[in-house]
């Protein structure tokens, strides 16, 4: 018995769509820890914040373009603040304060989301035009997730072009290799880096509001989706914006995949009883198992900016 | 000579600490509060769990981001124990070590070759593992996890009674402290702090680095998984949650709050977050707002934590 | 000579593309106090952390009285006798210099042993500095400290990374004399750029350069050798 090859294209198409969300979390997330060596664990709190403030703005205007425009405006502002305010002063502090620090940011950002929306999930509804499905030759997949998929290939590239090919992309490129060495050259980092935590919150935003629609946008939807975050950058070297992308596309098609079609496969070749769990669980543990091998092989991941 | 390693036991202040928390249950039940005697033991427990993680992060230099793993094994190990009948303690406990030191054993040979910010990662992802295993298993119940019947009995005494398990909880606590304290002034612990300052210079002065790590990451799991078990007899039941890395963070966030690298440095955080939490949640529903200002405070001004707060306070220098 | 305590055949070290150590073979009689010279990036530095295990080789042979040692790990190898000091001062920055030098005691295999510490601490002359942080010493102690440690682990054979790096000519004076004190009884590997104390402490002297060895020999030989001479000179022009 084989599975339809449908269903696995459909589950590769799903896959491709988590993996470039993963990416516009991941790439915030290793520029801010290879440039600056910070870990940020409020960076799934930006992207819960764009949600938020996606499904506000939608909900007031109607248009889902002007709630992800909203929601992108408000949360770099809200980055920034959080950047100047705070964040700036853990830079030269040890890793363990850093956790400390930002882990208190999620703390009080889940509250003051609280405060204002409440516990339960709320409604960002995908826009009408784009609910139904849209014929793949030969098979039917949702017109939405095409456009998520879309959005993110268009934001990879762009982000690309600006890191390779813009003024401003090489200075971030130096700072991720050498932070000393481009101050000394000359590089304004202490502004280049607000820029660079603008851009990234931009596209938590971003993720926030597009992946809205299809989870559930509530408290606590941050620290999930950051430690796939960290696995992903981990995976792709840390400072690498590469290396997002490259780990950002692996988890996402594993997971996927994992999930859909392991349990199957471990039906296949396992008696019942134990595939029946082993199957979900195996699935699950899947991308912590990869990140462990890469880490084996390569203990700084595949393509680390630093040394 | 001057040993700064040296870690100085003050018989009279320890005495009186002790002292006091002897008396607490008596306290409680004077004015009418017998739930504090709980919420206390509770407080011993984290405090055990919390010098655990201590040993490795302040001591060793490892941050383990991924601790929560060995008190989900300890606990879900007592709790599978006592649905298979047995309900002596003298078992319980002992074996819930065992477990959570193979599995410290088997989790840090792997991840103790990798260094910094990826051993942090690399921890994070073997506690992920074991939380996915967990859930997905029927037979540890799943996301629902296991309730266990009664507390456990240590010998003729049975653990029903609040105060009793507050005087087992404390006397461990006591002997870990002591066992803690032996192990940093000997030897052993002036390399593990070496290993902190210095890695590459230990080796290259004739350490076996990797060994020594791989000795300190097991104890430290073997005793977090003496307090999950021991937070499983408390509670009466175990969970997933105990295992989900929020909770690693909240160990970790309790180290550094008391301060790094000083023997009492667990305790304090232990009992300064979970006090500061009970004592929040009474006042108002958004008390984990209160409790990130307060850790904000402590990171921005007070780098020490709370025993740095307090040796330049009782100090003055 | 009789059997060499430390001998390097056909050592080799590559990084990608680039040989940091091209072939190179060298053999410490017992007691010999051999210097490694060369203009800067030529290996020296590779070259010690390649012996001393903190690297391992691409190609070559390294034996320690006789037993291969290429793939052992750093600290059997100092259990073995084999010691090193770094170019760049490696200390513990929170313990007292008399803790940095009974760890160093104890790593070697002697337990914590404050006598012997305090020995230690009074053959490396920073007995006045005993109970400072290493963190808090003044340059030059820090370099007397970083030899101290090295010295300490009892090793018989030591291989010592430019212990005068940034000294002044009086605490450098110093190093030389603690060095030279120990000719005879420990067979010692020196990577040096002072050239003065070079000549003055080395039985034999090996020139590397790019990776190579291109001269071996009697200090005077050396100082003669039209090579060495073209590679210093040759270095001075370009820069």
């Amino acid at each position: 018995m084989t599975l339809p090859p449908t269903l696995i294209a459909e589950q590769l198409l799903n896959g491709l769509q988590l993996g470039l969300m993963l990416f516009l979390l991941a790439a915030g997330l290793t520029l801010v820890f290879g440039i600056m060596d910070m870990i940020n664990l409020a960076h799934g709190s930006l992207y819960m914040i764009g949600a938020y403030l996606a499904a506000a703005v939608t909900e007031a205007s109607g248009s889902f373009l002007l709630g992800i425009a909203g929601a992108i405006a408000g949360t770099a502002l809200v980055g920034i603040a959080l950047e100047v305010a705070l964040l700036r002063r853990l830079y030269r502090r040890s890793h363990l304060s850093q956790v400390l620090a930002t882990f208190a940011v999620i703390l009080i950002a889940n509250e003051v989301v609280r405060m204002i929306w409440g516990s339960q999930p709320i409604l960002l509804a995908m826009p009408a035009a784009l609910s139904g499905p849209v014929e793949l030759g030969g098979f039917r997949y949702p017109a939405y997730r095409l456009v998520v998929i879309g959005a993110g290939l268009a934001i990879a590239l762009l982000l690309y072009l600006l890191v390779t090919r813009s003024r401003a992309g090489m200075w971030v490129r130096a700072g991720a290799s050498d932070r000393e060495m481009a101050e000394v050259m000359g590089v304004d980092t202490r502004t280049l880096f607000t820029l660079v935590f603008a851009i990234g919150a931009a596209l938590c935003a971003v993720a926030g509001a597009l992946l809205g629609p299809l989870l559930a946008v509530q408290v606590g939807m941050g620290e999930n989706i950051l430690i796939l975050a960290f696995v992903v950058i981990t995976i792709g070297g840390i400072g690498s914006i590469r290396g997002a992308l490259v780990g950002a596309l692996l988890v996402g098609l594993i997971d996927t995949a994992g999930r859909a079609f392991l349990p199957f496969l471990f039906r296949q070749m396992f008696p019942a009883v134990v595939a029946a769990e082993a199957g979900p669980a195996v699935a699950s543990m899947l991308i912590y198992m990869l990140m462990a091998a890469v880490l084996f092989f390569r203990p700084t991941g595949l393509f680390p900016a630093r040394g | 000579m001057r040993d700064t390693l040296r870690i100085p036991l003050e018989p009279w202040p320890t005495l009186a600490v002790i002292a006091v928390l002897a008396l607490l249950p008596a306290v409680a039940l004077a004015v009418g509060q017998p739930f504090y005697v709980v919420f206390a033991t509770r407080v011993l427990i984290y405090a055990l769990i919390a010098t655990s993680l201590n040993l490795l992060i302040g001591y060793v230099g490892l941050v383990s981001f991924g601790h929560a793993a060995f008190v989900g094994a300890g606990a879900y190990t007592v709790a599978v124990l006592m649905a298979a009948g047995i309900a002596s303690a003298w078992l319980l406990w002992p074996a819930a070590i065992v477990v959570a030191a193979l599995l410290a054993l088997l989790i840090g040979a792997i991840s103790l070759r990798t260094r910094g910010v990826y051993f942090i990662m690399i921890t994070l992802a073997f506690a992920q593992m074991v939380y996915y295993l967990v859930v997905s298993l029927r037979v540890l119940g799943s996301d629902d996890g296991l309730t266990l019947g009664a507390r456990p009995t240590i010998g003729l005494v049975s653990l029903d009674r609040d105060t009793s398990f507050y005087y087992v909880a404390l006397a461990i606590l006591l002997a870990a402290l002591l066992a803690m304290r032996a192990l940093l002034n000997a030897p052993f612990g002036r390399a593990l702090q070496g290993i902190r300052d210095n890695e590459i210079r230990m080796e290259a002065i004739g350490f076996p680095t990797y060994r020594l790590k791989l000795l300190a990451f097991v104890i430290a799991g073997a005793a977090a998984g003496l307090g999950g078990g021991l937070l499983a007899s408390l509670n009466g039941l175990v969970g997933p949650n105990l295992l989900h890395w929020p909770e690693s963070g909240v160990l970790m966030i309790m180290v550094i709050l008391g301060g790094t690298g000083r023997l009492l440095g667990g305790v304090l955080g232990a009992a300064a977050l979970l006090i500061a939490q009970e004592a929040l949640a009474g006042q108002t529903i958004h008390w984990p707002l209160a409790i990130g200002v307060v850790l904000l405070a402590v990171v921005l001004f007070a780098p020490q934590g709370l025993s740095g707060l307090i040796r330049r306070g009782g100090a003055g220098s | 000579m009789t059997a060499p305590v430390l001998s390097v055949s056909g050592l080799q070290k590559r990084f990608g593309g680039i040989l940091a150590v091209d072939d190179v073979s060298l053999d410490l009689a017992p007691g010999e106090l051999h210097a490694v010279i060369g203009p800067n990036g030529a290996g020296k530095t590779t070259l010690v952390h390649l012996l001393s295990g903190a690297l391992p080789p691409s190609g070559g042979t390294i034996r320690l009285e006789g037993r291969d040692v290429t793939g052992l790990a750093m600290h059997r190898r100092v259990r073995l006798g084999l010691a090193r000091s770094y170019q760049i001062t490696s200390l513990f920055p929170g313990f007292t210099v008399l803790e940095n030098l009974a760890l160093a005691v104890q790593g070697a295999g002697g337990g914590h042993d404050p006598a012997r510490a305090r020995a230690e601490l009074e053959a490396v002359g920073l007995a006045h500095r005993a109970d400072q942080r290493a963190g808090a010493l003044a340059h030059g102690e820090r370099r007397q400290l970083e030899l101290g440690l090295a010295l300490a682990t009892g090793a018989r054979i030591l291989l010592l990374d430019e212990p005068m790096a940034g000294m002044a000519a009086e605490e450098a004076a110093r190093i030389v004399a603690l060095i030279e004190a120990l000719k005879g009884r420990r067979t010692i590997l020196l990577v040096e750029h002072d050239m003065d104390a070079v000549f003055r402490l080395a039985d034999r002297i090996s020139t590397l350069v790019y990776g190579r060895v291109i001269a071996s020999g009697a200090p005077d030989e050396i100082r003669r050798h039209p090579e060495v001479r073209r590679a210093y000179l040759g270095e001075e022009v370009v820069a």
